[in-house]
């Protein structure tokens, strides 16, 4: 059997919205506000009732627009390397800090799309960053954690 | 009125907010010349810049942006059948056979020139019925807020969804969702955050923009092999021709611009339809009006046909800040960012805005203008150049956006969970990208959620906890009644075309 891959994400949001409910009414009140007409479980719970209505809607009704994705057409393998890329650059920014980290994950993506003129990567990654933490830094005086910086003793 | 028309001058007219406009609009003009990249994006990877300004100066630059966005996506849409943005889409029809018959300078002209004056005619409705309507809406209340919001949410489902209602109802549910996330805002009593201190506050609105809009774009992009900057590579290979443009066709445009001004702003303002209706059911209705002989011109280059939408999406756009500036709530996906913004400012749009607020509320109308006449004498003559920093390739382009948006959220929270949080609903997002889940409405829906659940509050206390207040009020039933008709509709079609 042919499974629509619209209805597979219409169940998962019937089964998201199910726990979405039952996580609502576990919403601890006030003693006080237990019977009011309105308190902090009220709103969630109707949105949880609407998830389950739609979703069940989507899942019931025929399906006119059926979406087909040619998987094998898609480029997997660079998005995951690059979301990848991009966790481990979150990992690391508040360690290390701004400048190095972002530097090294431009440097890193721009390899792995597929660039290799090293002085282009380079032009684009630690004088761009430094440009632009200028930019922030000292022009728009918004602050940018950087032990890094600090550490060489760039950065106050 | 006219005080507010001085004061909204004195602000948009200092020597930073004219740079913003021009800063905006230029950055706006690139962002909307690319495929798949369109306003959303570029005023979402705005925002943290916006927040070293003063609220005024930042809303400045998002209007710059949004214009900008809107010319750009002509732009590329005569030169390349390309449109970068959907309000540019009936563009095409007319612009690109110009421009293959030599006249692309002429039809980038006439599309400069009629969306300056649509988009002028429109800052001046604007400009007569904001104030008014903000008077009218200050009898407005809880039950009709509330009512409106659905009318809203569901507006924008129906418009934004091509023919898939129900999947942008499921991202309106999934947008409100995200926002009930956090604390909550009468109580304290935190709800979903899984005792995780992260989520105390709820998930910031920059992330989910970010997320679902700047990040899951790019990651699109990279998934489907799309090279939105191949197009762009080849305007700067065209010979554009002259930018003149002569009596006959001044005397068309003179005719078409009027009405179309009319309709596009007419749609900008109702909830939801925006500058793609706008500019289709311009490009319909002036077909209609004109003789035969010009009839059928249309469809090959004719100055009817490229006005009119060009007119109408501009118009549109300045349309749509009135539903945002008199009653708070945004029409469109667009102004919800923008409203997200202003929140994220501390200001509450909405009936009381041009009083509390008067150099915000005028100096954004004022920098419409602004942005109009910077859109005219700075970037028609410079498309070409412009199409050539558009050659950067997608290897340097994707790492960019992705780089933009981290450091958007790194600067506003200086926290890992939130970086983390982003990827993962922009990786979720793309996914649903690819099975047309459409992600305006769930933005739509997260900026309106807190509000919404306000309004349903204190309608329900009022009410005793009755589900009355729906239809006590003849106004909250009337918007109450054309929800139903929407949601009725759209089922019906559901239903009816599979059949």
């Amino acid at each position: 059997m042919n499974i629509n891959t619209t209805k597979i994400i219409s169940l998962l949001f019937f089964i998201f919205s199910a726990f979405y409910l039952y996580t609502a009414y576990q919403i601890q009140v006030f003693a006080f506000d237990e019977n009011a007409p309105f308190n902090a479980r009220t709103f969630p719970i109707y949105l949880g009732y609407a998830g389950l209505f739609f979703s069940g809607l989507k899942l019931i009704l025929p399906d006119p627009n059926t979406i087909k994705v040619e998987h094998k057409t898609l480029e997997y393998k660079k998005t995951g390397i690059l979301v990848l890329i991009a966790i481990i650059y979150g990992a690391t920014i508040l360690k290390v800090g701004y400048f190095l980290t972002t530097s090294l994950f431009l440097m890193g993506s721009y390899y792995f799309l597929g660039e290799r003129r090293w002085v282009l990567i380079f032009m684009l990654s630690f004088p761009f960053v430094a440009a632009f933490m200028y930019l922030l830094h000292g022009v728009l005086e918004i602050y940018l954690r950087d032990p890094f910086l600090k550490l060489i003793g760039v950065m106050g | 009125m006219i005080e507010g028309i001085l004061i909204g001058l004195t602000t948009a007219l200092t020597f930073q907010n004219i740079f913003m406009v021009m800063i905006g609009c230029f950055f706006g003009t690139i962002i909307g010349m690319l495929p798949g990249l369109g306003p959303m994006t570029a005023i979402a990877l705005m925002i943290p810049i916006t927040y070293g300004f003063d609220p005024a100066t930042g809303l400045i630059l998002m209007a710059g942006v949004y214009y900008g966005a809107v010319f750009g996506g002509s732009t590329s849409s005569i030169l390349l059948n390309a449109p970068g943005v959907p309000g540019t889409v009936a563009t095409s029809f007319d612009g690109y056979p110009m421009a293959q018959q030599g006249k692309a300078g002429k039809a980038l002209a006439i599309a400069a020139w009629s969306s300056f004056a649509g988009g002028t005619l429109a800052a001046i409705y604007l400009l007569f019925l904001a104030p008014s309507l903000s008077k009218v809406s200050l009898s407005f209340r809880s039950p009709d807020y509330f009512a409106l919001m659905i009318l809203g949410l569901t507006a924008i489902a129906a418009f934004s969804s091509k023919g898939q209602f129900i999947k942008a109802m499921m991202m309106v549910v999934l947008g409100l969702m995200l926002a009930s996330v956090g604390q909550d805002s009468l109580s304290d009593i935190t709800r979903f955050t899984f005792n995780n201190m992260n989520l105390t506050d709820g998930i910031s609105f920059v992330l989910v923009v970010m997320a679902t809009f700047a990040m899951s774009e790019a990651l699109t992009i990279i998934l489907k092999r799309n090279d939105p900057t191949a197009a762009a590579k080849q305007v700067s290979l065209t010979e554009l021709g002259s930018i003149k443009i002569d009596k006959e066709e001044r005397a068309k445009m003179l005719k078409t611009i009027p009405r179309t001004s009319i309709i596009g702003f007419l749609i900008g303002v109702l909830p939801g339809a925006g500058a793609t209706i706008a500019s289709f059911l311009a490009y319909g209705m002036e077909r209609n009006l004109v003789n035969d002989k010009e009839k059928e011109k249309f469809g090959k280059g004719s100055v009817h046909g490229l006005a009119a939408p060009e007119t109408a999406n501009n118009a549109a756009c300045s349309g749509a800040f009135v539903p945002l500036l008199t009653l708070g709530i945004p029409g469109s996906g667009t102004t919800a960012v923008m409203l997200g913004a202003l929140l994220g400012f501390g200001i509450q749009p909405g009936p009381r805005l041009y009083m509390t607020n008067p150099e915000i509320f005028w100096s954004v109308i004022m920098s419409m203008y602004i942005g109009m006449v910077v859109l005219l004498i700075l970037n028609l003559p410079l498309i070409p150049y412009i199409a050539r920093i558009l050659a950067v390739p997608k290897n340097y382009l994707i790492p960019l956006i992705l780089f933009f948006s981290i450091t958007g959220i790194y600067v506003m929270s200086f926290n890992n969970f939130d970086i983390y949080l982003m990827i993962g609903i922009a990786v979720v997002a793309t996914f649903m990208r690819l099975y047309d889940f459409p992600m305006p409405p769930l933005i739509l829906a997260f900026v309106l959620g807190g509000l919404m659940e306000e309004n349903l509050r204190r309608s329900l206390l009022l009410s005793d906890g009755s589900w009355t207040f729906l239809w006590d009020r003849t106004l909250t039933a009337c918007i109450l009644s054309t929800t139903i008709l929407i949601v009725g509709w759209q089922i019906y079609k559901t239903i009816a075309k599979k059949n």
